[in-house]
């Protein structure tokens, strides 16, 4: 519930200030945001699982945040970041698709 | 290893589902996700397994409960979110949130509002350039192109319009010689007027010829009846009843002869001795010469097609 209430809070300071993004952290920003997607995937199949862990989800979140963008970073230094980002972006996919899934057989049973 | 293991135990009921509903087809696909997935979980898992004596986990979490049953691992979980809540972890979760939140939505905004150039990678942005450099050259290739043939067709209309007014002039020209367009410009007037008797279309005739020689360009001769004929080089003359007959019109005396040329030059042709005007005088008329400066010649010569003469070129 919490959780539901911070991410609308969230939604609509964006909506209200309407910030530009910093030109340095445009490449960083979507892999971040898909990163924290992924950790928020991970975080709800774990509540359903009833594993949820406070610090986990923090520690998870925040790497995974730190990890990806690291990644696009190294990536745009090696001259490689638009192939990184697309493979962080297809494996970050793929996890949120098992998230989602464990939450689907948890919540539907199938 | 402890991944296998808890995805083992995590997992204990799911491959049931599986199996019956859709067997092989989503089995693997959902295993190694599965396994993916498990990465933060195993992590949380671990911990209680790897570290069961330290961390704020534990102090939130009620120290003595979650030890005894890591193995289980859902266990420590449920009593750590029930207490800890409202704690820090739960304000920082919170901050989490709101932080994804609102940077979800600004990079919807930017990624909506932007046109993809300004998050461009510096070699995207070189290809677009290049692309754009060779369209750039290829369209100012087809302005050049374009600029030739709009120079050549006015080049063309120019010459056509040259061609047209030169085609105007001379038509202009012919038209005055053939006595089909009115005329003015310098020129003499002469009357002619009968003595005792009538003066002879021959008279007229020899001053009209005089005058050709003389250099006039386009001839008029008015009859006191006021009907007036242009005289071109088809025009003949007869004696009538009542005066002269020109190009079939009837021109009673006296008459006008009206010319342009040279003024001066077509007055002394007339008056050379034994010319028209000794010969008028001897029949008995006379010759008034006027020299009005401009003299304007009005009357129209009605001109056919010709019906034998074909233009050879």
């Amino acid at each position: 519930m919490v959780a539901v209430i911070a991410l609308a809070v969230g939604v609509v300071l964006g909506l209200v200030f309407e910030p530009s993004v910093p030109l340095a952290l445009q490449p960083y920003l979507p892999i971040a945001v898909v990163a924290a997607l992924d950790a928020v995937f991970g975080g709800i199949r774990a509540k359903l699982d009833g594993i949820f862990d406070d610090k986990q989800f923090v520690v998870s979140f925040v790497s995974n945040v730190l990890v990806a963008a690291l990644i696009v970073f190294l990536g745009d230094k090696l001259g490689v970041g638009g192939q990184l980002s697309t493979g962080v972006v297809v494996v970050l996919g793929v996890r949120i698709f098992g998230n989602v899934a464990g939450i689907r057989r948890r919540l539907f049973r199938a | 290893m402890n991944e296998h293991h808890d995805t083992g135990t995590g997992w204990p009921d799911e491959p049931a589902h599986p199996e019956p509903e859709a067997g092989p087809a989503t089995e693997p696909p959902a295993e190694p996700a599965a396994a993916a997935v498990r990465d933060p979980e195993p992590v949380r898992d671990s911990e209680p397994e790897a570290e069961p004596a330290g961390t704020d986990w534990d102090v939130d979490g009620t120290a003595g409960e979650p030890e005894p049953e890591p193995a289980a691992g859902n266990a420590p979980a449920e009593p750590a979110p029930a207490r800890s809540r409202i704690s820090t972890a739960g304000a920082v979760i919170g901050l989490l949130l709101v932080l994804l939140g609102f940077a979800f939505v600004i990079q919807l905004r930017s990624n909506s509002t932007d046109e993809q150039l300004s998050t461009a990678r510096p070699e995207d942005l070189v290809r677009i350039l290049s692309d754009l450099d060779a369209r750039k050259d290829r369209l100012s290739q087809e302005i050049t192109q374009l600029q030739a043939t709009q120079q050549q067709l006015a080049a063309g209309s120019q010459g056509r319009a040259a061609a047209l007014d030169a085609a105007a002039r001379r038509a202009r020209d012919l038209g005055i010689l053939a006595g089909t367009l009115p005329a003015q410009g310098p020129g003499i007037q002469f009357r002619f007027v009968s003595g005792t008797q009538p003066l002879k279309a021959a008279l007229i005739l020899d001053a009209v010829e005089e005058l050709r020689d003389a250099g006039a360009e386009a001839m008029e001769i008015d009859g006191g009846n006021g009907v007036a004929v242009r005289i071109v080089a088809s025009s003949w003359f007869v004696d009538a009843d009542s005066g002269i007959e020109v190009d079939g019109h009837t021109l009673s005396g006296p008459w006008w002869l009206t010319a342009i040329g040279d003024p001066p030059t077509m007055q002394t042709a007339l008056n050379i001795p034994g010319g028209v005007v000794d010969n008028v005088h001897s029949a008995g008329g006379t010759v008034i010469v006027n020299q009005p400066g401009t003299v304007r010649i009005s009357a129209l010569h009605q001109t056919g097609s010709p019906r034998y003469a074909q233009p050879a070129s």
